[in-house]
């Protein structure tokens, strides 16, 4: 109760300061809307924001989950090769300096326009390199007692990896995905700002705009930021089901 | 048979570079079965070296070493030894049991038995109450006794100790030595015990083998009888002895 009180009164503090300067100040809609109206639209346009939540939330998820299984398989295997790995980071570095502004255009032209697929594809690029490079630089820190350890047990390679690498690193996993979760949203509502399938919370955010109803953009602003948040919670949650000896070493 | 049989061992560094090291030089050293052996020396004599040849985990430049009549590489990969270190190194996501297990995980033991094993091991060393903890949940001599159990856990002929209470407190150490003591009786294995505690050495040890260094080489070999390994063995004066004896080979 003490840690979720104070962050409450703050945001319920916030909102009524913001409501208050909106309408004492008379500023003007398209500038800020009130959080009154805002609020109004979210009623309003629930089911509308619901639908596309829930078509921006697919993508994400399928582009999140797809480029988590890529990233841990390419660092496992530049783990298991010098080579590969020293030749890994810098091509992963140059698809996490790919703009997806620049990408979703050409990849929204590359397929219908009534195909998913962009969006998740430009989800999963986004996702690839935090997990890529959080992982590898966990499966690289091996405790050396750990290693010789595995070694008088004549271990192979592949169970080093499976029982010492991976569990070590699931740390370093969960620190990767927590950046990729609200990335991975973020990536699947801004994809939508340069064409494709217009069913999502980004398509609804522009369209919104262009009718100069700015309540209603703030609306589906505020559904992406839940959406956003709910990943986010859901990573931290499966982090502390993977990790049980981490809550147990806080409790 | 001979637990371990070392001749001619010798081990250099980084050969052929400028900066190699001759870590060993043509050591002989045996242990007998059931044998409880003491490695001394300033650091840098190649105690621990020595132990890692043994335990296969470096290759010797010269010399050959032979644990329970075996090749050492074919030893290690039998688990004719169990090993620990000065760090406990638990894996901290298997709880005690499973890391207890592990070893016999590895041997492909079937699950059933591995953890009746486990819980066998965890016995011994008194922490059959904390087999569901996990490492981060006990104190640094409760995690080295786990380690002890994990080396135990494939009940093998050899046990490879490298300061394995190097990094406890007083007190705790002197339990865990009569503890250890107790276990080699019950087993009946063999230990080559790498220290730099002249006491914990003459205490433990049928024979203390003291090491120089640069190069690393062995310069003496004390036998050591006590008339019994308990508190009253601590005080009785062939203790003492032995501890002048074993501080004026490392002097000289």
């Amino acid at each position: 109760m003490r840690r979720v009180l104070p962050p409450v009164i703050f945001g319920v503090m916030a909102l009524v300061l913001w409501e208050v300067f909106v309408t004492l100040g008379r500023v003007a809609p398209f500038i800020l809307p009130a959080p009154s109206a805002i609020g109004a639209q979210i009623l309003e346009q629930r089911g509308n924001i619901w639908d596309a939540a829930l078509a921006s939330g697919t993508n994400a998820l399928v582009g999140l989950i797809g480029g988590t299984l890529l990233a841990v398989l390419a660092a496992l295997a530049a783990s298991r090769s010098r080579l590969l790995g020293e030749v890994s980071i810098p091509f992963a570095a140059v698809i996490n300096a790919l703009p997806i502004i620049a990408l979703a255009p050409i990849l929204n032209n590359m397929f219908e326009s009534t195909s998913s697929l962009p969006r998740r594809l430009v989800t999963g690029i986004v996702v690839f390199f935090p997990v890529f490079l959080n992982l590898l630089r966990g499966l690289r820190e091996v405790n050396p007692v750990h290693q010789e350890l595995m070694r008088t047990y004549a271990a192979s390679g592949w169970t080093f990896a499976a029982k010492v690498r991976l569990p070590g690193a699931l740390p370093h996993l969960f620190t990767g995905l927590r950046q990729a979760s609200s990335l991975a949203v973020i990536a699947a509502v801004v994809a939508e700002y340069f064409g494709g399938l217009q069913d999502g919370l980004g398509a609804r955010i522009t369209s919104a705009a262009a009718f100069t109803a700015y309540p209603r953009a703030w609306a589906f602003v505020a559904g992406a930021c839940l959406l956003g948040l709910t990943f986010y919670l859901v990573t931290l949650l499966l982090e502390r089901v993977a990790m049980p000896w981490k809550q147990r070493l806080l409790s | 048979m001979t637990a371990v049989s070392v001749e001619g061992l010798t081990k250099i560094f980084n050969q052929g570079r400028s900066d190699e090291v001759l870590a060993l030089s043509d050591v002989d050293l045996t242990v007998g079965d059931g044998e409880f052996v003491s490695l001394i020396g300033p650091s840098g004599c190649g105690k621990s070296t020595l132990l890692r040849l043994i335990a296969d985990l470096i290759e010797p430049t010269t010399g050959s070493v032979t644990v329970a009549g075996k090749p050492a590489a074919q030893a290690r990969r039998d688990q004719e030894y169990g090993i620990a270190f000065q760090q406990a190194g638990l894996f901290e996501w298997r709880t005690v049991c499973r890391n207890v297990e592990l070893p016999l995980e590895l041997r492909g033991v079937s699950k059933a038995e591995r953890r009746s094993k486990a819980e066998q091991m965890l016995e011994l060393v008194g922490l059959a109450d904390f087999a569901g903890h996990y490492p981060g949940q006990l104190s640094g001599g409760m995690q080295q006794r786990v380690a002890i159990a994990r080396a135990l856990a494939v009940q093998p002929p050899l046990l490879l100790m490298d300061e394995p209470f190097g990094a406890l407190d007083e007190m705790t150490r002197e339990r865990l030595q009569s503890e250890l003591l107790g276990i080699c009786a019950t087993t009946g294995s063999s230990v080559v015990f790498v220290t730099h505690s002249i006491s914990e050495a003459v205490f433990l040890s049928d024979r203390v083998v003291v090491m120089s260094a640069r190069p690393g080489r062995i310069t003496a070999s004390i036998e050591v009888k006590l008339p019994s390994r308990d508190e009253v063995g601590r005080q009785a004066p062939v203790y003492f002895e032995k501890i002048t004896e074993v501080r004026q080979a490392l002097r000289s």
